[in-house]
């Protein structure tokens, strides 16, 4: 892909994203949730890509730490080179509007006692996107940009339909004019119908509107969907990143595999042999020492249970964490 | 072969009555299930999947909803006759339910093994001991690990798949002759969805029981159901074997639905969208449900209601006037107009 070579976007350096938890009694030990555990990627202008894995594994929690709604326990993240912790609040705040996110209930986040109109006014007269006197046209262009009919400014959040204020929700992240949307489950809690709507466009504004994608999502058929490249994580570690293809066509961690494996799908010709995992996702308090995956993994050995297998090149495009997966590869 | 019917459902309708007026949630569905098969119910968001189960169970909150019309034949006895006791006699010995969220159902301060003992002897007289034994036993059936460790946990304790699994041991403490199962693995993990489907499949092996799974996910369907029922607002539109519906979908509705799926074995272009939105279950059109998002629609489906018809077979049913003589009626009085 031609977009590796530009220079990233925005770099995730060795995020580590830890969060203290209450003690139950004065004499309990300490403990941490784990929830991002020293992962670094790079994001390429003009591409999407994807993060995905099971719930608690991590994916809000970069996707929040990249917002700065949560400030980073250790690691960096730098927006066109710059690093964001080093930001004062004013500068930060330019950073803000470039980099926007769509939640997965839009609803949670809008304010129901505001207009449509009203929130996207008050979201441009924040970022100072233009001045006043332009603002009429450019929600009317808005509107129509996410398929919604202009006379809906004047209504309030609850009057929509879920596919609706999702249209509400993309056009309120496209008001500031970002150059990154991270869509964290934007398209999850929709129906297949409306979703594919969805779907179709984000893909259509991501080519209109030069945008940039972090796309959150559990659901790999959406994810193959709309990806250029895909992070696989599991605990707070990325343990695969590749290039869509090479990760759906030969998924080379034992995790991806059986998670890719336990899709149910329609297609008859397409019936995968299924790996069922043993056991549930252990957790991130206390993950397992070694390789994280090694209590559910089938071809664990000794080795995975106290030695950490790093992320490392496979190919150009293609990175794995696990110690075998070149002999696994071949299997 | 004929197979045995266990549980048909006939014109069932449950509405509710509101402020806003009278909403038509359940408006004409009809399904057959057979004894050991797994029939599934898909559609939207909204379209009465949940109502159609509760109804099932005659556990509508009542006010607002009413059966108004239908009839609900389990081994030919009518549910929506039944007296309270009789009905009583048929929820868990029967028919049993396993819902989305678990911790809805289950009671979040007592040990799960306990609960399901309850259940147990709600039903038969077992002394508390061996109910006890018998809860562990049903633990340990659906793969919970260590069995008698968790019985004595709450619900809290466990995380979502044991929980399910949980539910699904209480939905079987009876063994019931139709298990119905509405989204028992939509908030689940793929990874724990797969686990839970692969023991639904199981027990139904051992204990040969029928199943209702309900599920918005056709991939799930696929995987899991021999026939199935399509629901459009209200009403079943397709009735298949499931293996024929994905291969050759009958109703606009379900063509639109499949192809609107994204494909994880192939990369695509564009997806494929159905416009519109689902009309409301306080204003239904006249005519057909679907005529406004339908890229068949013709001046009849909007003037008259396309029943829900066999079609060669009994195992294939659909509402939808292109599917009838009087279409092509149409189509021929339309070729002699345009030369
Ligand atoms: N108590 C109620 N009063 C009024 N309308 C109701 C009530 N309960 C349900 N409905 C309506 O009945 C229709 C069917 O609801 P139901 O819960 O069966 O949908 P569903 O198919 O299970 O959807 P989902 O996939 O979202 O679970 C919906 O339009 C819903 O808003
Ligand atoms: N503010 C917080 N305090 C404590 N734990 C948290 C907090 N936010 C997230 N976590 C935990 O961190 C882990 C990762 O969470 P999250 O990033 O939300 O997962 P997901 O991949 O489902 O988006 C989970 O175990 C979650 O419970
Ligand atoms: S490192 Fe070991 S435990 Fe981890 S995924 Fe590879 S084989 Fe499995
Ligand atoms: S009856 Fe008419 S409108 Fe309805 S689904 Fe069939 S062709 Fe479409
Ligand atoms: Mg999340
Ligand atoms: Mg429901």
């Amino acid at each position: 892909m031609s977009v590796t070579k530009k220079a990233p976007i925005l770099q995730v350096d060795h995020l580590k994203q830890y969060f203290p938890l209450k003690k139950e009694s004065l004499f309990s030990p300490k403990q941490t949730v784990k929830a991002v555990d020293d992962i670094s990627f790079n994001l390429y202008p003009g591409e999407t890509l994807s993060i995905v894995g099971e719930s608690g594994c991590g994916k809000s929690t970069t996707g929040r730490s990249i917002l700065r709604l949560d400030e980073p326990t250790e690691g960096e993240i730098l927006f066109n080179g710059t690093s964001m912790t080093s930001l004062r609040k004013k500068e930060l705040r330019n950073i803000r509007g470039d980099i926007q996110v769509i939640f997965q209930d839009p609803y949670a986040s809008l304010n129901p006692r505001q207009t449509i109109r009203k929130m996207l006014q008050e979201a441009m007269t924040i970022q100072k996107v233009m001045p006043k006197e332009q603002m009429e046209g450019r929600l009317l262009e808005l509107m129509s940009l996410v398929g919604l009919r202009p006379e809906y400014l004047e209504r309030y959040p609850h009057e929509f339909s879920g596919g609706q204020r999702q249209r509400i929700g993309i056009a309120r992240a496209l008001c500031v004019n970002p150059k990154v949307i991270i869509c964290d489950e934007a398209v999850s809690a929709l129906d297949v119908s409306i979703q594919a709507q969805i779907i179709n466009l984000l893909k259509s504004m991501q080519r209109d509107l030069d945008l940039t994608f972090l796309f959150i999502s559990h659901d790999l058929s959406v994810v193959r969907h709309i990806s250029d490249r895909v992070i696989v994580m599991y605990l707070g570690k990325i343990v695969e990143i590749a290039d869509k293809d090479s990760l759906f066509d030969s998924p080379s961690h034992p995790y991806t595999k059986a998670l890719l494996s336990a899709i149910p799908s329609i297609d008859e010709n397409h019936k995968r042999n299924r790996i069922i995992l043993k056991g549930d996702v252990p957790s991130p308090i206390n993950p397992p020492t070694g390789c994280r995956f090694h209590t559910r993994c089938p071809f664990a050995t000794d080795l995975c249970k106290t030695d950490e297998p790093l992320l490392r090149p496979l190919t150009e495009t293609h990175q794995v964490a696990c110690h075998f997966a070149e002999n696994l590869l071949s299997s | 072969m004929s197979k045995e019917v266990v549980l048909q459902v006939k014109n069932l309708k449950t509405h509710f009555t509101t402020s806003k007026g009278i909403a038509k949630a359940v408006d004409g569905v009809d399904f057959t299930l057979h004894k050991g098969e797994t029939l599934g119910i898909v559609g939207e968001s909204g379209c009465g999947k949940s109502i159609t189960s509760l109804s099932l169970l005659r556990l509508i909150p009542s006010p607002p909803g009413k059966i108004v019309a239908g009839e609900i034949l389990l081994n030919n006895k009518d549910i929506v006759k039944m007296k309270e006791e009789e009905l009583r006699k048929v929820r868990g010995n029967q028919l049993s339910m396993i819902f989305q969220e678990p911790m809805t159902s289950l009671n979040p301060i007592i040990p799960v093994g306990e609960q399901i003992a309850e259940t147990i002897r709600l039903h038969q007289r077992l002394p508390r001991k061996k109910a006890w034994q018998k809860a562990v036993d049903l633990l340990e059936l659906v793969g919970l690990p260590s069995p008698e460790k968790r019985a004595k946990q709450e619900p809290f304790q466990l995380s979502g798949g044991m929980r399910q699994r949980v539910m699904i041991a209480m939905a079987l403490a009876c063994t019931p002759e139709v298990l119905i199962a509405d989204e028992p693995t939509t908030a689940l993990d793929v990874t724990i969805q797969a686990q839970i489907l692969e023991l639904m499949k199981d027990l139904q092996r051992q204990i040969g029981m029928s199943i209702i799974f309900i599920t918005h996910d056709l991939g799930v369907v696929a995987e899991v159901c021999d026939q199935v029922a399509v629901m459009y607002a209200g009403q079943v539109v397709e009735h298949r074997n499931a293996k024929d519906l994905f291969k050759t979908p009958l109703h606009p509705y379900t063509q639109g639905l499949l192809r609107s799926l994204p494909n994880i074995y192939e990369n695509q272009q564009e997806l494929q969208t159905i416009e519109g939105s689902v009309p409301s279950p306080y204003d239904y059109p006249v005519g057909c449900r679907f005529a406004d998002r339908c890229p068949h629609a013709r001046e009849i489906c909007r003037a008259e209601a396309p029943d829900l018809l066999e079609m060669n077979n009994a195992e294939t049913k659909v509402r939808c006037f292109m599917h009838t003589e009087k279409w092509e009626a149409i189509e021929e009085k339309e070729e002699l107009v345009c030369p």
